[in-house]
């Protein structure tokens, strides 16, 4: 071919694409209509949850303006209503405290166990066994904690008391010190501890080997190399897993209800009875106080609501984006 | 099991045997470099959940000298080399038998650690791997630090060993920077470095260049070269122009179908390419086969 | 073996043996002489050395009778010295206080002893991995403390021919043998039909939409995703007081139990979603593609193809999520209410539920109260057992054993965790 067929060639001009258009069949769109509307119900069901708490309960915001944040109290019946989410949320914020202080080493430590010390063998049963942990009912744990560890704590709670009353928090003006935010913080301590426990362990177990290995041919003990190589991996998966424990740790209801009981007293001695948060106040108090009073709590559970997704949505950013979650190497 | 000692220690004994049984190498020291040292190995095999893959392995690796060994993939070169700094036990379902002996010293003996066994056998792996959360100069101690060693100037070993591996002139003014952050034949000097810094006797090598370019390859041999007084190597290798020009003794392992792998013939490195005696050493030197 | 009898003069330069298994004479050029080629040799081969059985990591080569004689002997001296302290020196009191110093105790023995005879480093590994097995076994005692703890309170009490064929319609507080007229059947049958409409409802839902962001592509699949898992976070209560001022306040819903499914519904949704959607993830794309490839429309590949293979993941996920929404209180407190009496229909009317039975009977302080409560714990926990041991067995994979921890493993804690974790895929994991 001569030159001039060949450059005519090369600059012709390169066709165009051909759209392929997808076309389908009836059944098809169907399916994918419907499929496409299950998905966005489950966009519009959030929505609908957070617009209409936020909807029905803005009576009770507007009427307490920003000393909902402030005031304590639930009294939203008469003529001078006075409630606010403020005990509420000291109460939710000290029993979140003690248990992550109990619930946060108890499950790293059993992570680490899971993932590096385990015998292959038992893996499997103890795996399984923290998962029937995850598992068991909030309102077992309660019964539980109410019959069997209340009894059994309150002496530490007493000598606590005793000895650290120098520190406000563990103060104790008014005896008894049973249902006290303390004993509920604990429980809610030994229910965080399989989530947080799960999702370090699976963390960990990504590791990379070869890293591992490197440190081990230097010479590192198992502890070693578990610190530089294992647990910086998995920082991210931690911190996020922590996140979801306390997301857990604010929203339970039942067995905190159990134990702080039925009444409504505010209290930031942590060591004595007494004491609310605003899971259990909504759990307790709904259906009480009249209209006002359900529109408080309704604002009070969309608080709840909006600080639990913040949480959540946090950690899964954390964990996913950390070099352990998204599972790449650097 | 062939140790030299079989009395087990008397029970009210905490204090870790005395040299004279089992007993310790010279630890590495912060001051100045430890002598190259000798491994025999002696009758090792291997299983893997109970599947021998390596039989009856008999070979002395001569101090300061490089041994390569050489073989096809699959015959267990790799796994002797874990053998010989006691990494083979951390695969689970891992056996070993035999004896491994450190300038005399049974690494498999009673009251001897593994810890203790992998600062004076260093080992390098195929893939790099330096700790990427750390910074360079941080990489470089960390064996120093496992093995809470205070080296006596940071900076002076620090530049010791990157210029042993030839690393020291890319990476002087970026000492700061992570680990992660090299090229494959940097990080891999890297290693070397953090492998030398704990000033081992011998120092293993799985493959070290198999992932690497060319360029980075020839420094790392000419890094072999170098070190080999000072450090015992022993290195696998598939490449057998590699073991050619580096080493000075070579082990030829081969397993047959379904057999275990053993050590087929060993010389030095002259003898097995020049003139091997057996067949299939032959044949595997000449690129029949392999 | 090596031999050693015969070692002929070696050419010079030749410095290292090669393995043979038979004593057959070396020649001088030292050749592997194989085993079956000794023929006629008449000497038998050696066998090969009995393995010494290597445990898993180092540790166990590591531990020996010293390291063993060293926790006791610091266990021991740790119990010495809290006696003392306790009984001595100082007035505390306390089991647990005494077993929290003795403890602590034991681990600072531990260490300084160690650190002593052998070295710092394995001093704090020794240390560390007495307390992460402290920790594994504090956490595994407890969980099994507990479910036998609610065996135990419940079990004397049980008349079981009453007890799930029984309300607490005729129920006396005086009567001293009131446990044979009562039990527990409307809670049961609350709990069943309530839990059963929220996975009628519920489960439909959720593999539409997992199919919908697997499968189905599309510009809203990411925010879909972010809302399933920011919907998995939403507390139990939230849910409930959502049903409860959308559809009971305003009338469109008397309390019952079908409200409280809708509510378990809020509950469920995001958990089976996301598990599900793992699940379909799974499966390969091969199989996708020969589908289409013979000429499959969409819908028929997903029902007919992917769907089936991914079944027994489905069923497990089903079957967790049945597991997680049995045991929800708070959202069937402002739904469903609680009743004393059956009431079989959910539409209509308050309805009981076990939880509820628990949460309303505990708070009684007379024996039979507390009793109900227990039993309807006991049948509670059972059926969460039981879900959970089917849910196991349904997700052990089929044929090959394997020791590692499989898919099924992970499954079971997603329920209970609002965090997808993205596995590396195949082309990301280099290792």
């Amino acid at each position: 071919m001569s030159i001039d067929a060949d450059l005519a060639r090369v600059d012709a001009p390169v066709p165009a694409p051909i759209t392929v258009t997808k076309d389908y069949s009836l059944p098809d769109r169907i399916f994918r209509r419907g499929v496409q509307a299950a998905g966005i119900g489950v966009l519009f069901l959030l929505i609908a949850i957070g617009v209409f708490l936020l909807h029905a309960g803005y009576p009770a915001f507007h009427n307490a303006g920003l000393h909902f944040f402030t005031r304590s109290g639930f009294q939203t019946i008469g003529a001078h209503p006075s409630f606010g989410v403020f005990a509420s949320l000291i109460g939710t914020i000290e029993v979140a405290s003690v248990a992550m202080l109990v619930g946060v080493p108890v499950a790293i430590a059993t992570a680490i166990f899971l993932s590096e010390y385990a015998p292959l063998w038992s893996r499997r049963s103890l795996i399984a066994m923290i998962d029937l942990a995850a598992a068991i009912p909030s309102i077992i744990f309660g019964l539980w904690a109410i019959f069997e560890l209340q009894p059994n704590v309150v002496g530490f709670s007493t000598w606590l008391s005793r000895h650290f009353a120098f520190i406000p928090f563990f103060k104790v003006v008014s005896p008894p010190l049973n249902a006290s935010l303390f004993i509920a913080g604990l429980v809610v301590g030994i229910m965080i501890v399989p989530i947080i426990a799960s999702i370090c362990r699976e963390v960990f177990s990504l590791a990379p080997a070869g890293e591992r290995e490197a440190a081990l041919a230097l010479g590192a003990s198992r502890w070693q190399m578990i610190r530089s190589v294992v647990l910086p991996f998995g920082r991210g998966g931690m911190i996020g897993a922590v996140m979801l424990g306390l997301g857990r740790a604010l929203e339970e209801t039942i067995a905190v209800a159990i134990i702080l009981g039925l009444s409504f007293t505010a209290s930031a001695h942590i060591l004595q009875h007494g004491g609310t948060t605003i899971s259990q106040l909504i759990a307790v108090k709904f259906g009480s106080g009249g209209t006002l009073g359900t529109q408080d709590l309704l604002m009070c559970g969309f608080v709840l609501f909006v600080l639990t997704m913040v949480i959540n949505l946090a950690a899964s950013a954390i964990v996913n984006r950390s070099r352990s979650g998204a599972g790449v190497d650097l | 099991m062939t140790t030299e000692v079989s009395m087990p220690p008397p029970p009210f004994d905490l204090t870790g045997g005395t040299p004279a049984r089992g007993g310790r190498w010279a630890g590495p020291g912060p001051g100045g470099p430890v002598e190259a040292g000798e491994i025999e190995a002696e009758g090792v095999c291997a299983w893997f959940g109970g599947r021998l893959v390596l039989e009856t392995v008999t070979l002395t690796m001569e101090q300061s000298k490089v041994t390569a060994l050489i073989g096809p993939s699959g015959c267990g070169k790799s796994t002797f080399l874990r053998i010989l700094n006691r990494m083979h036990e951390v695969v689970p379902g891992a056996q070993l038998a035999g004896s491994v002996r450190l300038d005399g010293v049974d690494i498999y003996g009673p009251g001897q650690r593994a810890i203790d066994t992998r600062r004076h056998i260093g080992m390098v792996f195929q893939k790099p791997n330096p700790f990427p959360a750390m910074t360079i100069a941080d990489n470089v101690l960390s064996g120093l630090k496992f093995s809470r060693n205070a080296p006596a100037d940071r900076d002076d070993l620090i530049e010791e060993m990157l210029t042993k591996a030839g690393l020291w002139n890319e990476v002087k003014d970026r000492l700061g920077e992570l680990g992660g952050a090299l090229s494959g034949g940097q990080q891999q000097r890297l290693c070397i470095a953090r492998a030398l810094a704990v000033r081992p006797r011998v120092l293993l090598m799985d493959e070290p260049c198999s992932a690497l370019d060319p360029t980075s390859t020839l420094r790392i041999e000419s890094t072999i070269k170098e070190i080999a007084e000072e450090v015992t190597v022993v290195i696998v290798t598939h490449n057998m122009q590699q073991a050619q020009r580096v080493s000075d003794y070579c082990a030829f392992f081969l397993a047959e179908e379904n057999k275990p792998g053993r050590v087929v013939e060993a010389g030095r490195t002259e003898m097995i390419f020049g003139e091997p005696s057996d067949q299939r050493t032959s044949d595997y030197v000449n690129g029949h086969f392999g | 073996m090596t031999t050693d009898s015969e070692t002929p003069t070696a050419p010079p330069g030749v410095l290292v043996r090669s393995s043979t298994a038979s004593t057959a004479t070396l020649s001088p050029r030292r050749t592997l002489v194989e085993p079956d080629d000794a023929a006629g040799s008449g000497d038998q081969v050696a066998p090969p050395p009995t393995p010494r059985r290597l445990p898993t990591p180092l540790r166990p080569r590591d531990f020996g009778t010293r390291d063993i004689a060293l926790l006791v002997i610091s266990a021991f001296s740790s119990f010495c010295l809290t006696w003392v302290i306790f009984f001595q020196v100082t007035s505390l009191s306390g089991a647990l206080g005494f077993l929290v110093v003795w403890y602590v105790g034991f681990l600072a023995l531990t260490w300084l002893s160690t650190a002593e005879v052998i070295e710092r480093s394995v001093a704090t590994d020794r240390v560390v991995a007495v307390v992460v097995v402290s920790a594994a076994m504090l956490v595994s005692g407890l969980v099994v403390f507990i479910v036998a703890w609610v065996a135990y309170k419940a079990i004397p009490s049980i008349h079981w021919g009453s007890l799930l064929s029984k309300d607490q319609l005729h129920l006396e507080a005086t009567d001293p043998n009131a446990l044979a007229h009562v039990g527990v059947v409307h809670a049961v049958i609350g709990t069943l039909e309530q839990v059963l409409l929220a996975t009628a409802v519920g489960v439909p839902f959720a593999i539409a939409t997992a199919v919908f962001l697997n499968e189905v592509k599309g510009w809203p699949v990411r925010t879909v995703r972010t809302v399933v898992t920011a919907m998995s976070g939403t507390p139990s209560v939230v849910a409930g007081i959502f049903i409860y001022s959308l559809l009971i306040l305003t009338g469109y819903l008397p309390y019952s139990g079908f409200a409280a499914s809708l509510a378990l519904v809020v509950i469920l949704l995001p958990s089976v979603t996301r598990v599900v959607e793992e699940v379909l993830r799974v499966v390969p794309s091969g199989l996708r593609e020969a589908s289409q490839a013979l000429g499959a429309p969409e819908w028929r590949t997903v029902w007919s193809v992917v769907l089936p293979t991914a079944r027994s993941g489905v069923v497990t996920a089903i079957l967790l999520g049945i597991a997680r929404i049995v045991g929800e209180t708070a959202p069937l407190l402002f739904t469903a209410v609680g009743s004393q009496v059956k009431n079989w229909d959910p539409f209509l009317h308050d309805q009981g539920a076990l939880p509820l039975s628990i949460w309303s009977n505990h708070q009684f302080p007379q024996a039979v109260y507390v009793d109900l409560a227990f039993q309807a714990a006991f049948v509670l926990m059972s059926f969460v057992l039981i879900l959970f041991v089917l849910a196991r067995l349904f997700s052990r994979p089929k044929g090959k054993r394997s020791k590692n921890v499989s898919e099924g493993d992970d499954m079971m804690a997603r329920y209970f965790i609002p965090v997808p974790i993205e596995r590396p895929t195949e082309s990301e994991v280099g290792q």
